[in-house]
């Protein structure tokens, strides 16, 4: 099947790169999530409720909602983190992109290992400005805002449109659909992966020599 | 066709359109309290949270919402509107957005009910979710309190977009294709923030509620016993531009107001209703917002501010016609019912009252009492007649005072014009403080906001009896008596003891650390 693949572009500040992914991220993750499923028998399912918060942003006039899961939360977090880090030691004008990329897990047989199918990937491209005054500052909190309302507004239009959605598994294949691993809510299998572009443009191949050594390790 | 739809699917199908409707209400709604929201996950199902998303529900919003449908559901031409307004401290009100659940024709007839179509509505309020907080209406309720409210309306029929003035951008959360139609949830929101620009209401636009001034409206007001702070009230045109199938709810609920606000902010608790014109009682043309304000500066005394004023009829928990304005355009709000029992309201849970003597003033003020915080005691209720008005021994006394303080200071020039001043006059021409203040205080000394018939004791008597305090005994010692010498050579005995007494004192100290 073909994947889809959205592309988020973003201009921000240094110091605003951590909440506007953990925003993007997170405003893609509400979608893709549904509650824990309890299987009962004769194959049929009930479904957990999912609670939803507000998180304002200190460092952008912006309030996104996000999922009532802490442990989806520090995840996210740390692969931010990850990406933050990288893109600050590649030195002050920064660009990288963040992707999150849902798949599907699809067994193989022996000796094969299992193949990741990716059915939908975001990619959100940073670009880190920096300014000079407290003034540009303060603007960019409230343009910074507004560009991530539209992405936003983005994401959710994308979602609407119902596209391929993996069907519902059986109990014994939800493994393969679904991240199990949380306690209070299921994201589809996700996985989030980062590229740094240095200043000539040309893409840093360390995270994708990243990407094949977790596909081959699974 | 519809005969395709099983009788099952057809019954699930409508169930789930209602429940998400009322959702949707909850979602802006909430989204516009001002507060940040947050719900739990719950990995084991409890079956009472629909769309499998923990989205509380608010009983009075549930309550309008389904008022408004009156067991109707959105279906073709039938719309359900969420219109959210802004109404400042002024009175101005301003529509800001509204948000449109509609049904189309287009019908997705090899569609799963009770599976697609229910995840499918799942992601749209997720979806609503997200959206609700990035309108330019959510930093404005975030910030709303002293100098504004955020106010909503639910209708049913069809979408008025007039309302947000030219130049209004749509944003269309998402749609959800059923057996019986499309539903598509979307959002229209103001970009033109002036203000007065749409209050005038258009030849063929019909008012949704009646505004501050110039109401042609006859409405009746309920208000409800449940949280304070809540008005309901459902308006019947006097004139109808346009016949509308239903009456038109209007609740008015100033967003902080409601129960699970932990943060009370006296200007933030209430709302009134707007004019009331009874037959009977002034026309509704004199009761605007700036006509009360003369009335209520009329009723200032030598400067006496005068605080929340709550003009109403009836007995508090009455549902009953209000006859008298809406003090909109006081910066602080009272809670239109008394039973604020448990509430943290001190600051304004004292009302004020005002000498309503203007003679062109028909008004008949009843002013609801409200006791302190935390008092769990039913309020008193007071009429005009009755009023015991703060410094009211001024008017008469007045003379009296002058009178008096001729007598005492023969040259002074103008004579006092306050007890205050008075008393420190008194001060200066006789030694102890607390005997003169009898003759030039009043005798009743009424401090503002302070009567209270429940206590036996007002907080004027308390504070003439505490003004002047005994002196404490270990102070009163009379210092001539003792000597420096004295008390130096009690200091090796007294040194002598705490060397003693050491381990203890470091024991003593241990235990603060």
């Amino acid at each position: 099947m073909n994947c889809r693949s959205q592309v988020l572009e973003v201009s921000v500040e240094g110091r605003q790169v951590d909440e506007a992914m953990l925003a993007l991220l997170h405003t893609i993750l509400l979608h893709r999530s549904t509650g824990k499923f309890h299987y009962k028998k004769e194959g049929t399912y009930s479904i957990g409720t999912v609670g939803i918060q507000d998180i304002d942003c200190d460092f952008i006039d912006f309030t996104f909602v996000r999922l009532s899961s802490d442990e989806l939360d520090r995840a996210i977090r740390k692969a931010v983190g990850e990406f933050k880090d990288a893109l600050r030691s590649s030195g002050n004008d920064g660009a990288g992109q963040i992707s999150l990329e849902f798949y599907q897990k699809k067994k193989s047989r022996w000796p094969f290992s299992d193949e990741c199918i990716p059915w939908e990937v975001w990619s959100i491209k940073v670009n880190v400005v920096n300014l000079a005054n407290e003034q540009e500052r303060q603007i960019c909190r409230e343009k910074v805002g507004e560009k991530l309302g539209e992405k936003v507004i983005n994401i959710v239009e994308v979602i609407n449109r119902h596209e391929y959605l993996p069907k519902m598994p059986t109990q014994s294949e939800v493994d393969n659909v679904f991240d199990t691993s949380l306690k209070d809510v299921q994201p589809y299998l996700y996985k989030i992966s980062f590229q740094i572009t240095d200043s000539l443009g040309t893409s840093v191949s360390t995270t994708m020599r990243r990407l094949i050594k977790d596909t081959l390790a699974l | 066709m519809e005969a395709d739809l099983s009788l099952q699917d057809r019954k699930d199908l409508d169930k789930f359109i209602k429940f998400f409707a009322l959702k949707t209400v909850q979602v802006i709604v909430q989204a516009r309290l001002g507060e940040k929201i947050c719900t739990r996950s719950s990995s084991s199902p409890t079956g009472s949270d629909w769309f499998n998303l923990a989205i509380k529900d608010i009983p009075e919003v549930t309550h309008e919402a389904k008022k408004a449908l009156s067991g109707q559901l959105p279906g073709i031409g039938r719309s359900m509107c969420v219109e959210i307004s802004l109404k400042t401290s002024e009175g101005d009100s301003m529509e800001l957005e509204t948000w449109c659940l509609e049904v189309n024709e287009k019908c997705d007839r090899d569609i799963k009910v009770s599976y697609t179509v229910y995840n499918r509505l799942s992601l749209l309020l997720k979806s609503l979710l997200a959206i609700t907080r990035v309108t330019p209406a959510y930093k404005l309720s975030r910030k709303q309190g002293h100098d504004y409210v955020i106010l909503y309306r639910i209708y049913f029929g069809e979408v008025q977009l007039a309302v947000l003035g030219e130049g209004f951008q749509t944003v269309r959360v998402g749609v959800v294709g059923t057996p019986i139609g499309t539903i598509t949830l979307s959002c229209a929101y103001r970009t033109n923030l002036a203000f007065m620009s749409t209050r005038t209401p258009a030849g063929d636009e019909v008012l949704e509620y009646p505004g501050v001034e110039d109401s042609q409206e006859v409405c009746t007001t309920s208000f409800s016993t449940s949280p304070p702070s809540q008005c309901v009230f459902s308006v019947t045109k006097t004139q109808l531009q346009n016949p509308k199938p239903a009456v038109m709810d209007t609740l008015k609920v100033p967003m902080m107001g409601l129960a699970f606000s932990h943060q009370l902010c006296s200007s933030r608790l209430s709302y009134q209703p707007p004019t009331l014109g009874s037959a009977d009682l002034l026309c509704p043309a004199v009761l605007n917002a700036t006509h009360l304000h003369q009335i209520v500066n009329q009723g200032k005394d030598g400067g006496v501010p005068l605080g929340p004023v709550q003009l109403l009829h009836g007995t508090p928990a009455d549902h009953g016609k209000i006859s008298t304005c809406n003090t909109a355009d006081t910066t602080q709000h009272v809670p239109a019912t008394p039973s604020s029992s448990g509430e943290e309201t001190e600051a304004m849970t004292r009302s004020n009252e005002t000498k309503s003597s203007s003679p062109t003033n028909a008004l008949e003020a009843t002013f609801i009492r409200k006791v302190g915080a935390l008092v769990n005691k039913p309020t008193t209720q007071v009429t005009t007649a009755s009023l015991d008005l703060p410094f009211a021994a001024f008017a008469p006394k007045n003379f009296d005072l002058e009178e008096n303080d001729i007598m005492l200071h023969p040259n002074d020039s103008p004579p006092p014009e306050s007890p205050l001043q008075g008393s420190l006059h008194s001060d200066g021409s006789s030694g102890s403080s607390g005997q003169t203040q009898d003759d030039f205080v009043m005798v009743d000394f009424k401090p503002a906001f302070s009567k209270d018939d429940l206590l036996p004791m007002d907080l004027g008597t308390f504070y003439r009896e505490f003004q002047n305090p005994p002196q404490l005994s270990s102070l009163s010692v009379d210092v001539s008596a003792q000597s420096m010498a004295e008390d130096l050579d009690s200091l090796p005995e007294k040194l002598a003891l705490y060397e003693k007494n050491i381990d203890e004192f470091d024991a003593f100290v241990d235990t603060l650390q």
